[in-house]
């Protein structure tokens, strides 16, 4: 594995009107990991995401990425150096056909500069990579308007609004969360893939079990501060993790 | 040596017939493309066959139709609403009434630039509320109009209320219509191209849509408002031109709310659902207002209420009407 | 000093003509763009009421006020309700209602002088060598008046708590049996009065002319712009900012300018701080 750093989150602070939403988070992560971030409802999770990827604006702290200080980019820059994002509540263009969705990302200067923009039809390309996330390509479901697909198609459309840009980095924001059994069996190769591919994810997860067959590393938050960090195998050793699932009133099934 | 592999990919007109079942006999292609030329076709004919009274309608319904188009792109296409056609109309009209009065250019060239340098000063001073969603972008159009033009009465610029008099016009007879009648139609062809296939305007369709999604795809978001509103702009600072050469007059009555309201209630009328809806909605509205005019202002109450009426209780308007009835067979059945 | 006084007045102008439009939209995310025009018609009707049926003065006022509140009442029950949660299609219907009810009575012949209402009081005192007339004192009192009663409506009243939980949290409000329609619709009725009751005491300074509907609309939503869309002490914070910018710039530039200067607020309030003085739509933008 290389050793190279791809993205250093030093002291990271946000509050929202006098809730402290994410207090003074740091970590670091090489090319081609994979970082489990968990943590109970509530726990900043979702708004360190927004501040990585410059959705929000940071109180404290710096964000680098690939050697570069992001924390004042727009979103857009940050995602145009390959720095991109899912959402938890998916974002697909519903008036949209499925397939039209990958268009605005194949649309952008990243795609052009990484290749899959410039290559013959932007439909064609947006058609083969929802095959490759999964769509059935010979069914009329890439053709169906977004704002009718199931939820798992959407969750995987989310990701192939990512693997469009040719990203270095992905942070999956929940891509497991609601889905049946069975999706989510078909969704963890898929993640094992792109890892596989060097892409390096950060995945924000309730679902532990699959979470842990991908990562290699672990990040636990409580109420915004990062209570935990280490091999998955170590996690439920720790006291604090311990305390902060078990001993409140949120309590979680794990095995 | 590297090595390579060959990689085929559809031809994007195979990956999107794979989505129409089959276009096989020219009664299916006049079923689609019918309409379309029937509506052309009644433009270009329309003008020969009217009395002088309504060619001079025809004119100012055709400096409605293309404000109401641009509203109606704006607002459906890109999510932006703009209560400010009167802008467009202004700045349009007081840019080539101005070059034509002080500079005696001819309008030849006045309406040109008029439409270009207009959309871009509507474009910049319309910035400040791109960047932000919501009601903003509305409230900053309705406010423009209504300042510029106490603006120009406060200050006497270009001859405060007395307006410029004596500007170039247009000769009479039938070639004003056609003029405009076919910037109307190339408009019309080029939007619903743009919207419909064309990338760049899926991606304006992803802006009303879903603008964070557009962020995260890599997208400048207020870069591709910025170029929605300069269309929008242009199409509206080019019938501002245009009525300025057909009365030969600029005065603060360009900023007034007619230009504001009709276009909106014309695109509401038409309905949303495509980009011909707004000119159905307009060659509706615009002549019933003309036929209104002894009754002054109560123009403006009527199509303010009939606003209100489709915006409420009718959102889906006439055209998606005529679409609905057009595309499908509908009947009853037994329960 | 003069500026000083005047600007107080210009000021309170200012909240009373904004205050409606900030509490509707405060409570129940309405953006009544009819605002202007209850304005308006508040005035009209107790010009109506007093030389037409020739009803005293206070009852003329008061049932103006109470007919406009019913307006504003029924605008929401019978259109905004069913365009709920589109904000531009509320903006276009309630513009649209707006829009009717001003040049409706443009059509009827509401120009020139004849429409005017009669001052309160006749007379005035001088503060500080200033003359100030009774019109202008009882702008200044009935302002801080009805921030007073907002205050303590929203502070003290059942029916003023209620819709500031609405506004709060409309979900949590749900659950705790508030019905959030009746809350907007009484939000949405108070605005309409407090528009009319600005009319009847800020008109007679002036004629009633329809184009002061389109200004209050616009003043109003400068100011709740520049406060912060929704928060009502911003509105009153912006209501200062603005009266004092217009009083400087009439009295040092030139008249009719004070149109341009609520308009340049809300321009430079965009680029810099979309947010307002005391907005939190911002914050609620941002969350993804």
């Amino acid at each position: 594995m290389n050793d190279e750093s791809i993205l250093k989150v030093k002291n990271v602070s946000k509050s929202f009107s006098g809730v402290q939403a994410v207090d003074d988070i740091s970590f670091e992560l090489s090319k081609g990991d994979v970082l489990g971030i968990i943590g109970p409802n509530g726990s900043g999770k979702t708004t360190l995401i927004n501040l990585i990827t410059g959705f929000l604006k940071q109180d404290k702290g710096t964000v680098v990425y690939n050697g570069e200080d992001i924390s004042k980019w727009m979103p857009h820059k940050i995602a145009d150096a390959g720095l991109v994002r899912t959402f938890q509540f998916m974002r697909p263009y519903h008036t949209l056909p499925a397939y039209k969705n990958l268009i605005p990302p194949l649309y952008s200067k990243r795609a052009s500069r990484t290749g899959l923009g410039n290559l013959g039809d932007r439909d064609a390309v947006a058609i083969d990579i929802l095959e490759d996330i999964g769509f059935e390509r010979d069914t009329r479901v890439p053709f169906k308007l977004a704002g009718t697909l199931p939820l798992g198609y959407l969750k995987r459309l989310e990701l192939g609004r990512c693997i469009a840009l040719k990203p270095e980095l992905i942070i999956c924001d929940e891509v497991f969360s609601g889905l049946s059994m069975s999706e989510i069996v078909s969704m963890v190769p898929l993640m094992e893939r792109l890892q596989e591919e060097g892409i390096t994810l950060i995945m924000v997860e309730h679902r532990l079990r699959e979470l842990f067959r991908v990562a290699n590393r672990v990040i636990v938050l409580s109420f915004g501060k990062k209570i935990f960090e280490g091999f998955p195998e170590e996690v439920f050793e720790d006291e604090k993790v311990k305390e902060a699932y078990f001993g409140g009133e949120d309590t979680y099934v794990f095995k | 040596m590297q090595e390579l592999r060959k990689e085929r990919l559809d031809r994007g007109v195979k990956v999107r017939s794979e989505s129409i079942y089959a276009i096989s006999s020219l009664k299916e292609i006049m079923f689609i493309i019918g309409p379309g030329l029937l509506l052309a076709a009644l433009l270009l004919i329309l003008p020969l066959f009217v009395s002088s009274y309504w060619q001079g309608v025809l004119k100012i319904t055709g400096v409605y139709v293309l404000l109401a188009i641009g509203f109606g792109f704006l607002a459906n296409y890109v999510g932006l609403v703009s209560l400010g056609g009167a802008l467009f109309v202004g700045v349009g009209g007081y840019l080539s009434g101005g070059l034509n009065y002080f500079f005696d250019l001819p309008m030849i060239v006045t309406i040109p630039i008029a439409a270009v340098g207009g959309a871009l000063i509507c474009t910049i001073l319309l910035l400040p509320a791109l960047p932000l969603r919501g009601v903003y972008f509305a409230i900053v159009t309705l406010v423009y109009p209504m300042a510029l033009s106490r603006i120009i009465v406060a200050t006497g610029a270009f001859r405060g209320t007395d307006g410029l008099p004596g500007l170039e016009r247009f000769p009479v007879g039938i070639g004003p219509i056609y003029l405009i009648f076919i910037v109307i139609l190339i408009c019309l062809y080029l939007l619903s191209r743009l919207v419909n296939y064309e990338d760049f305007g899926l991606v304006l369709r992803g802006v009303k849509d879903n603008e964070l999604s557009i962020k995260a795809s890599a997208l400048h978001l207020t870069w591709y408002k910025i170029q929605a509103v300069f269309i929008a702009a242009f199409m509206g600072c080019f019938a501002g031109a245009y009525l300025t050469h057909l009365y030969g007059w600029v005065g603060t009555s360009l900023l007034a709310q007619d230009f504001s309201i009709l276009p909106v209630a014309a695109a509401v009328v038409g309905g949303p659902g495509t980009i011909f809806g707004p000119l159905v909605g307009a060659f509706i509205l615009v002549p019933i207002s003309e036929a209104m005019r002894d009754y002054g202002t109560l123009r403006i109450v009527f199509y303010a209420i009939i606003l209100v009426i489709f915006v409420v209780f009718w959102t889906e308007g006439i055209l998606d009407y005529l679409k609905r009835k057009y595309e499908q067979f509908e009947h009853w059945v037994e329960m | 000093m003069g500026i000083l006084i005047y600007g107080l007045i210009n000021s309170l102008d200012l909240i009373l003509m904004s205050i409606g439009f900030a509490l509707a939209y405060g409570v129940s995310r309405v953006p009544n763009f009819a605002h202007g025009a209850l304005f308006i018609l508040g005035g009209y009707l107790t010009w109506l009421f007093l030389f037409r049926f020739n009803i005293p003065y206070l009852f003329s006022a008061l049932l103006a006020v109470i007919i406009t509140a019913l307006i504003g009442a029924g605008l929401y029950r019978f259109i905004i309700i069913r365009v709920r949660g589109m904000p531009i299609s509320e903006i276009i219907a309630s513009f649209g209602v707006g829009l009717a009810i001003l040049e409706f009575l443009r059509w009827t012949g509401l120009r020139g002088t004849t429409y005017m209402l009669p001052s309160f009081f006749r007379g005035g005192v001088y503060i500080f060598d200033i003359p100030v007339d009774f019109q202008r004192i009882t702008i200044v009192l009935s302002g801080i008046a009805i921030l007073v009663f907002i205050w303590l409506f929203t502070s003290y009243t059942k029916t003023g708590l209620a819709l500031k939980a609405i506004a709060q949290n409309e979900r949590a409000g749900l659950v705790l049996g508030i019905d959030s329609d009746r809350a907007a619709m009484i939000a949405v009725a108070i605005g309409a009065a407090l528009a009319a009751i600005a009319g009847i005491i800020i008109l007679p300074l002036g004629n009633i002319i329809v184009e002061t509907g389109y200004e209050v609309l616009i003043f109003a939503i400068a100011v709740s712009v520049c406060g912060g869309l929704g928060s009502l002490k911003g509105a009153v914070l912006a209501s200062f900012i603005i009266g004092y910018a217009q009083m400087l710039t009439v009295s040092y530039i030139a008249p009719h300018y004070h149109f341009v200067v609520a308009m340049l607020v809300i321009v430079i309030v965009l680029i810099t701080r979309p947010s307002g003085l005391f907005g939190k739509q911002k914050e609620l933008e941002e969350r993804v």
